[in-house]
């Protein structure tokens, strides 16, 4: 055996920036734990980030990970695998005919926030550098790009002011569209911290819907969707009224307030309360919680970013802070929380359509010219002056024929783009698609003409930047598996050669970086480096062994400075050319798309606690379901009741751009009129056959590619839609525990049959228990559908073969004309032959009897006494049964039965309650993501039992 | 006064359940309305011919197989003729003749002369050694081959076939069974609950010659069956030959009475026979809207209907029987009835449970449930039989019906 290694990296997933240690011997990744030392999470980790190790296993590997570049000869076949060579010579040549025949700007990039900094680096310049097209863009513009164009607007530069620390300095806070609590679960902690530590620290949470995080909040506005702009205008309204805005601020730092102020003279508290559908009296306290509390800082994300308002919301926020002065001081300020791991690093080294590198404006012609100068480029070759294509503009380009070549990296389009039925005619349409990707099961590989496999958590090279500045190492724990590269490595491979090719830009090689190394990731990092020298963002005084040697460091920190600034602008100078930040003066404007009689509902997308996007590496561990199990649309009970639909049953979802069918879920934590899909279900997990035929798109098919006219952002958190009781009698339900080197393969190929019904989800689940237990952890498969008719006996028994139910000791029901096909498999424990669990079944037509044979699957219950009633109609347990409920704490494996049933033996107050609780069943006391959940549990109990102090 | 009218004249013509258990009806109704004599070929009293094989198995005794001893027919004043076989009657006069001269005359006659097992015309069917699996004497020269002999041979993949080959392998032979069809019991069963049946028997350690069709049986110098040959020219040691490939109505009788026979004696929903309606023709010899039927059930309720009409109450009809098959061998269960085959404009359901070895299946027509055919579990054959009697409509329990009879 090798011995035990550890390196010290960073987790891939949200924006806080975790630092974690991984554990590996040899090859293998064996564990992760929270870094102590790193300052965003001193050693904690979410649900998500103590479990990457399960995702770096050899199965997972071997299922699921892009090993070799691939090429596919035809569209819709299989590909099959090639030599990086033959790889990236097919790439070049098709990149450099298309730029011969059609132009530069006739190809497109289009990459990811997760990427390091260094991929970002080198994709960009090969854009802009070597190829002559700004036409690169990032899924950060789904994500990101209101959040750069409001600071931008008001602040001068993007750059988050506050810090992490400000939580704890903090007198008020003001969260806005943000679930932080599941969507960053360890800052969530550290808020948690901060207001145990000070328990005067008012918390307001504006959120449509009734979030976890509103579990923590003094007081919850559900705005109506999309109205946040006339909210701040009210807030901004009351504060002039009451005079809780600091003039002497104003004066002295900013400029534009007068415009302002007019414009928010007739957004007065009654038809602020009357847009946004808020009580006039909780506006009023928010304005004075915010304007007069020694300290507030905002903490907002997708659910002001992802908005045709997106510029606007950001900035009229700003504007609150800037009115009241809350902003340079400790504990104040407008905090943008980033979504994915290194937006901000592609931010920062301009990896997008309309910036450049440190911060530089593509439109400012003296920034293009530094930016040349700094890559070397010849005479007469420029970094180009049209803006690029973003997000929306790149897909719509590909699909109307503009956009010939398409290099998509570390992204998922087909899932996570709005407008599917867009996106898939984009890369339908487009001559030459070329998919870098860690994961081989991504909606996107399919429409790929080239694969190449890049590296990823734990393989890759490189730094991240998190929400507060901080710049962090990624470190390389195991090699990189496969004929995986860098992604840095197998752009720039493809750069050197491209550059054979084309017009000569330069005297030397654009692209000097030694392939898959470490070096050539220092280097690239050096050469970004130095384009930040006298920028906002100057890191001129940072280097690698500084990184190694202290750890993390924010940004700014030029040449001569030992340490960076934890909060900037606390001096009220901006980095504008007065120096003076800008009030931002914007009208508000409704959603895009408003709710009408066709498509009465608002429908919101958002993330789950414990997935990650598209799920293509969330996706491949069972337990990470055991939370929200399968995809459903969350509605409102009166809303359901008044179109008789009943929990469970599978509606569809219409919006103008397409349908998707899956069922539904009632929740008082959504308003009327509402709706709520998350967004991780792509057509990996959800999908099925539309009306004409075509394979449905997932969550994506229905949102709104409507973006916002500054950041080009879409409206990725409102669309209007329609939902009606979809009528698809014949039903379908399959779950099986599958071997862990064969679940995923399974799911693949489950996946593949997902459009031969009308409806199909498919989705992995585990047997959870505690993390690191020591027990063996099982994994299984559940797969749903519908039809209007029952499926062919020969579909069903694919099916049942790749669950393991095309055994001779299968016990099967049929009845063909009824459409009834049951099957089952009880397998005889090897320790006591008088016990047996069951191992799998298949319910075909009536699936009533999920009620009881599902738990007893997935609880993994005895199921001897069950026999041949296994394959017994109806909802009622032929033989009684105690399911163990759905889980609360992932760690752990605590349930919701197991809590409830002890709540009533814990007494006193909701904190020794709890106290009790995690004593007891020890939920909630590792990563901390499931606390939300368990104090809604103690207040609701509490409440219930007793009454009468309800009354007093 | 009817009491002082003289007693009429009743003459069974064969001693076996079917005769004996019409006696019993017909006394049930009217003790006193006739004289009664019975003749029997075998010495026996009637016996429950259908508990031979737990007899062969030896689960059972002669003893305990007998439904109406000697006493019986006493009590109930009955003549009996045992051991006689009746070899003439003449219908004008109304006599019956025996084989050693015994005369009775009749008012009534009641043929139930049963059926003979059909003998495959193979040369050497005549060896020593080849038997067939009717009667007491049969099963007794099973018994005795068996202590003696090794190997066996069962010709007839079916009902009987399958007990006989059961009771010898129990009593120590090694036995085969030889089946022209390709799956067992192919009257009674599907091809699926043929295979659980014949994987079964070979666990018990029978072995099964399928689709095999018998050229000959060869015999040694002595006369005895030595072995059996088939037409592909392969062989098997055969000590012992039991012919159980189907019976055939015993009508030798009925036809020297000029009495219209086709593939039995043909009778009356009344039972009577069509040429003489006097003469009334119960179980296996008759013929009855073209089906002679060889299982107890449909014999027992034509018995019902022709004692009815011998007791001159007249107004019982049989209309034909849905027949259920049981295998009578320990451990083995199963049962089918109706149209368990399906086919043409009739639905399936069908349960498997592989690990139990159970397989059901029931057969729909029109709401209606037309057929099962049920192994391993057959304690629903009652309920499905009696849902198959009597047409009742199932579309309300249609989803339910594999399950059981509710409430059960």
């Amino acid at each position: 055996m090798s011995a035990m290694r550890e390196t010290q990296s960073t987790c891939p997933y949200c924006g806080v920036g975790c630092g974690v240690i991984i554990e590996s011997e040899g090859t293998q990744i064996t564990g992760v734990r929270g870094d102590p030392a790193h300052p965003a999470n001193f050693g904690r980790l979410c649900t998500k980030g103590s479990t990457l190790h399960l995702t770096a296993t050899a199965a997972v590997t071997m299922q699921t990970r892009l090993l070799h570049p691939m090429r596919r000869t035809a569209r819709g076949t299989a590909p099959s695998a090639i030599g990086w060579h033959e790889a990236l010579d097919t790439a070049t040549a098709k990149f450099a005919q298309v730029i011969r025949d059609h132009g530069p700007d006739a190809v497109g990039f289009y990459i990811s926030g997760q990427l390091l900094t260094e991929d970002y680096y080198v994709f960009n310049k090969l854009a802009k550098g070597l190829i002559g097209t700004n036409n690169i863009d990032t899924n950060s513009r789904l994500c990101m790009s209101s959040a750069v164009a409001g600071y931008k607007k008001t602040l001068g530069a993007d750059a988050p002011p506050a810090c992490y620390d400000d939580l704890n300095h903090a007198q008020c806070l003001f969260v806005v569209g943000s679930n932080t609590a599941w969507a960053h679960p360890i800052l969530f902690r550290r808020i948690e911290d901060a207001k145990r530590a000070n328990p005067a620290m008012k918390i307001v949470v504006v959120d449509p819907r009734r979030t976890d995080t509103c579990e923590i909040a003094d007081l919850h506005l559900a705005i109506q969707p999309g109205t946040d702009v006339m909210l701040f205008h009210g807030l901004l309204h009351l504060m002039l009224r009451e005079s809780w805005t600091q003039p002497d601020y104003i004066a002295a730092h900013t400029t534009g307030f007068d415009a302002l102020a007019a414009r928010v003279h007739d957004c007065t508290p009654e038809r602020v309360a009357q847009v946004c559908g808020i009580d006039a009296r909780d506006l009023l306290e928010t304005a004075r919680l915010f304007a007069t509390s020694a300290a507030t800082l905002s903490l907002y994300c997708q659910g002001l970013n992802q908005s045709s308002s997106g510029t606007a919301k950001n900035g009229t926020l700003i504007n609150l802070h800037l009115a009241t002065g809350q902003i340079g001081r400790a504990g104040a300020g407008p905090f943008s929380l980033t979504g994915q791991p290194n937006a901000m690093g592609g931010r920062e080294v301009g990896g997008m359509a309309n910036l450049l590198g440190a911060h530089r404006d593509l439109a400012n012609p003296a920034h293009r010219a530094e930016v040349a100068a700094l890559w070397g480029l010849s005479e007469g070759h420029d970094v180009p002056a049209t803006p690029g294509k973003t997000a929306v503009e790149l897909f719509q380009a590909a699909a109307d024929g503009d956009i010939r070549a398409l290099w998509i990296a570390c992204t998922n389009p087909a899932q996570s783009m709005p407008d599917q039925a867009t996106v898939r005619r984009a890369l339908e349409r487009c001559e030459f698609v070329v998919v870098q990707e860690a994961f081989a099961t991504t909606a996107t590989c399919a429409y790929a003409d080239l694969l190449l496999p890049a590296t990823t958590w734990g393989e890759k090279v490189g730094t991240v930047t998190n929400s507060e500045r901080r710049i962090s190492r990624v470190r390389q724990a195991v090699p990189a598996p496969g004929a995986t590269r860098h992604d840095w490595s197998a752009v720039t491979d493809f750069a050197q050669r491209l550059e054979a090719l084309l017009p000569s830009s330069s005297a030397v090689s654009l692209f000097p970086y030694a392939l898959d190394t470490e070096a050539g990731a220092e280097a690239i990092w050096n050469e970004h480096r130095e384009s930040t020298r006298g920028r906002d963002l100057d890191i001129t005084g940072l280097s690698w062994p500084m990184l190694d040697a202290q750890g993390p460091q924010q940004w700014p920190l030029p040449e001569g400075r030992s340490s960076g600034r934890a909060r900037l602008y606390e001096d009220g100078v901006f980095p504008t050319l007065d120096g003076r930040a800008r009030f931002y003066d914007v009208a508000y404007q409704p959603v895009a798309e408003a709710r009408e009689p066709r498509y009465p509902f608002a429908l919101n997308t958002g993330r789950l606690r414990d997935q990650w996007h598209g799920m293509s590496r969330t996706g491949t561990l069972g337990r990470l379901f055991s939370h929200a199990p399968e995809p459903v649309v969350q509605m409102h009970p009166e809303d359901m009741a008044g179109r008789k639909i009943r929990d469970g049953d599978l509606v569809e979802v219409t919006s103008k751009r397409g349908a998707i069918v899956l069922p539904a879920q009632s929740s008082t934590d959504i308003g009327l009129g509402q709706s709520f899909i998350a967004m991780h279900w792509g057509e990996e997990a959800l999908s099925g056959r539309s009306h004409r035929g075509k394979r449905l798109a997932g969550v994506n098919a229905l949102s709104n590619p409507a973006f916002c006219p500054e950041s080009k952002q879409p409206e990725l958190k409102h669309a209007a839609v329609q939902i009606v009781k979809a009528d698809l009698p014949w039903s379908l339900l399959a779950v099986a525990w599958l071997p862990g080197d064969r679940v995923l393969a399974v799911q693949t190929a489950l996946r593949a049959l997902m459009p031969r019904f009308a409806f199909a989800s498919c989705v992995p689940f585990g047997s959870g228990g505690a993390l690191n237990a020591g027990t063996a952890e099982r994994s299984g498969l559940l797969f749903r559908a519908a039809d209007h008719d029952a499926a062919p006996a020969d579909l069903l028994a694919e099916i049942e073969a790749l669950l393991g139910l095309a055994t001779p000791d299968t016990l099967r029901y049929a009845d063909a004309r009824q459409g009834q096909r049951r099957a089952a498999r009880l397998v005889r424990s090897a320790a006591d032959p008088t016990e047996a669990r069951l191992d799998a079944f298949l319910l075909g037509g009536d699936t009533r009897s999920e009620a009881w044979i599902k738990p007893l699957l997935q609880d993994q219950l005895p199921a001897q006494a069950f026999g041949r009633q296994l394959l017994r109609p109806g909802a009622t347990a032929p033989v009684r049964i105690q399911a163990r409920g759905k889980v609360v704490c992932s760690c752990f494996g605590v349930t919701e039965t197991a809590i409830l049933t002890r709540l009533p033996q814990c007494t006193s107050n909701d904190r020794q309650r709890l106290a009790a609780l995690q004593g007891e069943l020890k939920c909630g006391t590792n990563c901390g993501s499931c606390l939300p959940e368990l104090r809604r549990m103690l207040h609701a109990t509490s409440v219930a039992a007793q009454p009468e102090a309800a009354l007093s | 006064m009817r009491a002082k009218k003289p007693k009429q004249k009743l003459v069974l013509v064969g001693n076996g359940m079917a005769g004996v258990r019409t006696l019993e009806e017909l006394i049930k109704i009217d003790p006193d309305l006739y004289d009664i004599t019975v003749f029997g070929a075998e010495p026996h009293p009637n016996y429950n011919r259908i508990l031979l094989s737990p007899v062969l198995a030896g689960e059972q005794t002669l003893d305990e197989i007998v439904l109406n001893p000697w006493s019986w027919y006493e009590e109930h004043g009955i003549t009996v003729h045992a051991g006689r076989k009746v070899v003439a009657v003449d219908r004008v006069k109304r006599i019956v003749r025996a084989d050693d001269g015994t005369e009775a005359p009749y008012d009534r006659l009641l043929l139930c002369t049963g059926s003979h097992p059909f003998v495959l015309p193979v040369p050497g069917k005549d060896l020593e050694g080849v038997i067939a699996y009717r009667d007491i004497a049969d099963t007794q020269a099973m018994i005795e081959t068996a202590k003696t002999h090794r190997h066996a041979v069962v010709i007839g993949g079916g009902l009987l076939g399958l007990e006989a080959a059961n009771g010898l392998m129990l009593r120590g032979m090694r036995v085969t069974v030889v089946h022209v069809s390709e799956w067992l019991m192919n009257r009674q069963l599907d091809d699926v609950a043929a295979g659980l049946l014949r994987q079964s028997l070979e666990a018990r350690g029978l072995t099964f010659r399928l689709g095999a069709h018998t050229q000959e049986l060869v015999g040694d110098e002595t006369g005895r069956v030595k072995a059996i040959r088939f037409k592909d020219g392969s062989e098997e040691p055969a000590d012992l030959v039991v012919m159980a490939v189907g019976i055939r109505p015993n009508v030798a009788l009925a036809e020297s009475m000029r009495l219209h026979c086709d593939r039995g004696i043909v009778v009356t929903d009344t039972l009577q026979t069509v040429t003489d309606a006097r003469i009334y023709a119960v179980g296996e010899c008759a013929a009855h809207r073209g089906v002679a039927y060889g299982l107890v059930a449909p014999l027992f309720e034509q018995a019902r209907v022709a004692a009815n009409h011998l007791a001159e109450m007249g107004y019982g009809r049989y209309l034909g029987s849905f027949i259920s098959t049981k295998l009578k061998v320990t451990g083995i269960d199963l049962f089918s009835a109706g149209n368990f085959m399906g086919g043409e404009g009739t639905e399936e359901i069908v349960l498997n449970d592989p690990a139990d070895g159970v397989y059901k299946k029931l057969v729909i027509q029109g709401d209606k449930l037309v057929g099962a055919c049920l192994y391993g579990d057959t304690s629903d054959g009652p309920w499905y039989f009696e849902l198959l009697r009597e047409g009742r409509n199932v579309r309300g329990i249609r989803d339910q019906l594999m399950f059981g009879a509710p409430g059960v």
